[in-house]
């Protein structure tokens, strides 16, 4: 059997000579190994390809229907060499493949790949998100309308807004479900709201405006501000819809005053 | 080899419980997988407990803590670690080991359990159960990353031997002399994975009835028994793969038979894990362990078998 010179690695330990093969087909098996099993290093190569490939499957199941089985196998090959999980919770891994689609030629005739990626990326994330409340109308119709401007929110931990340059919201909606999918009309971009007010994840696409509306409450600014932000982007933003919407997915966590100098909370599932 | 803890009886757990006593004593379970949930709940009482990868509920919150809080109102539960790297030379990751902890804490297992085998090395975590060779040196590691672990917890772990496909010049013990040396040192217990037992004794050639009649059984808390697959390796040589996606063979039923009447009723576990089966095809494999469960107590409690 030939010396393992661990190109990848100056981790001389067992475990770093065992290791090095792993994720790389063409090192030789390492010489920790009996002669009499060294064959059998191939399982655990395999195995763990396998694994993380069916992980990334799953994650991102929509991405896999769109490019089909082989491609979305052999992306996520290629992937998972260069980027392997850094984490034991396998429901953390993938953060970085929307990144690696944007990048990996093969995909590029799919420039709107790599946003469907990352919807089904935030999905996962929402999914295991902490538990918290969410805000209703009554909430809102308790605040004095004098002064509704001044109010801030907190998100849901569920809650994230992706933009895409393209209709990845259509897009991921329509092979995110075993039905045949048409053809997708859309041609403009699309923004999401992806969060879990209940049991269920849901992704909503956001009406114009309402992508910049909600990540400036997000980054904690009070209503009026962002509200301001959202007309002075899109001139057709429509308040009253934005805050029903805002609503009706339970994006929102708690509700408090930001300003003047008042921060009693109306509303704290805390 | 007489053992200082028995780990069949789970040491009474402090006031205040939230959950029903967990009995698993003579019981046989299976895994849980959340597409089994709603069969779960809506079909007739399972009377056995059901097994969790730890891993899948260190979330925050959602539908895994909200499918598990569920479960463990009615049944028994053990939680199995699959990614503490048990067998690694780097030292436990505390935040892992703190995550464990808390979910052990939150669902109140009656059985819990890890791997004699590594996951990670280094900043990369491999998703795979990775053998170790059985040295003085990787003794002493992974009895102080049990210490760890016990200390963390607060209860006795179970440790599984594993399933492997290599071996290592290195290694200065056989598993049953390596496993035994750790229930000494640690006062853990184990958990018997008799399917693991058979894929290695065939994958390296040893016969799986003297690996088992040195098995310290005294130290043994729960018993595991799953499928697997033969394959044919690089050299056209056949290999046993531990995929837990098919009913338990009848060799290893047979061993399982053995094993049991020589120890009593230990808390079985059916594991599968791929190309599930509907929830009652699973129930079906537990039944057959829990009737060799019920035989095995009535010989003990000197009822004949043709009486019940």
């Amino acid at each position: 059997m030939r010396r393992d010179t661990h190109p990848l690695t100056d981790d001389h330990s067992f475990a770093g000579a065992f290791a090095a093969g792993l994720l790389a087909p063409d090192m030789a098996v390492p010489d920790v190994i009996l002669a009499a099993s060294a064959a059998r290093y191939a399982v655990y190569r395999n195995n763990i390809t396998v694994s993380l490939i069916e992980a990334l499957a799953a994650t991102f199941p929509a991405t896999k229907r769109i490019v089909g089985d082989d491609f979305f196998r052999a992306m996520a090959r290629t992937h998972i060499r260069a980027c392997p999980p850094r984490s034991p919770l396998l429901f953390h891994y993938g953060s970085a493949f929307a990144a690696f689609i944007d990048t990996y030629p093969p995909a590029s005739g799919m420039p709107w790949l790599a946003d469907v990626a990352r919807i089904e990326r935030a999905w996962l994330y929402a999914y295991h998100a902490a538990e918290a409340g969410t805000l209703s109308a009554q909430d809102f119709a308790r605040v004095d309308p004098a002064r509704l401007g001044d109010i801030v929110l907190t998100p849901h931990p569920a809650a994230r807004v992706l933009s895409s340059a393209y209709p990845a919201v259509s897009i991921f909606s329509a092979n995110r479900k075993d039905e045949p999918v048409g053809r997708i009309a859309a041609r403009e971009g699309e923004d999401a709201l992806i969060t879990r007010p209940g049991a269920d994840v849901i992704v909503r696409l956001l009406p114009p405006g309402g992508a910049i509306f909600l990540r400036t409450l997000m980054d904690g600014e009070d209503l009026a501000t962002a509200a301001g932000a959202a007309l002075a982007s899109q001139n057709s933003f429509d308040l009253a819809l934005n805050l029903a919407g805002l609503i009706e997915t339970g994006a929102f966590s708690t509700l408090a005053f930001g300003s003047p100098s008042d921060d009693a909370r109306q509303h704290d599932d805390a | 080899m007489s053992h200082p803890l028995d780990v069949r009886s789970p040491r009474p757990l402090r006031e205040g419980l939230r959950f029903p006593a967990p009995r698993v004593h003579g019981r046989a379970g299976v895994s849980f997988k959340p597409e089994h949930f709603a069969a779960i709940m809506e079909g007739r009482p399972f009377g056995g407990f059901f097994e969790v990868h730890a891993e899948n509920y260190m979330g925050a919150g959602g539908p895994p803590h909200r499918m598990l809080t569920r479960l463990r109102e009615t049944y028994p539960l053990s939680v199995h670690g699959v990614c503490l790297s048990i067998g690694g030379e780097g030292p436990l990751d505390p935040l892992h080991l703190a995550r464990f902890a808390v979910l052990v804490e939150r669902y109140e297992p009656a059985l819990v359990s890890e791997h004699l085998a590594w996951s990670s090395h280094g900043d990369v975590f491999y998703n795979d159960l990775l053998p170790l060779p059985y040295t003085h040196k990787t003794l002493a590691r992974v009895c102080d990353h049990i210490d760890a672990v016990q200390n963390a917890i607060g209860r006795t772990l179970l440790l599984e031997n594993p399933s492997t496909y290599v071996r290592f010049g290195a290694s200065q013990f056989s598993e049953t002399e390596f496993l035994r040396a750790i229930v000494a040192r640690t006062g853990c217990g184990l958990l018997l994975d008799v399917n693991n037992a058979f894929v290695s004794a065939a994958n390296h050639g040893y016969d799986v009835s003297t690996y088992l009649s040195d098995f310290p059984l005294s130290a043994v808390g729960e018993i595991h028994l799953a499928g697997h697959r033969a394959q044919v390796d690089a050299l056209g040589a056949s290999v046993l793969i531990d995929s837990h996606d098919c009913a338990v063979l009848d060799a290893v039923w047979t061993l399982y038979a053995g094993i049991i009447a020589k120890a009593g009723p230990i808390p079985t576990l059916i594991e599968w894990d791929s190309a599930l089966p509907a929830f009652e095809g699973l129930a079906r494999e537990a039944a057959a362990a829990q009737r060799l469960l019920d035989s095995v107590a009535e010989d003990i409690a000197g009822v004949p078998h043709d009486a019940a």
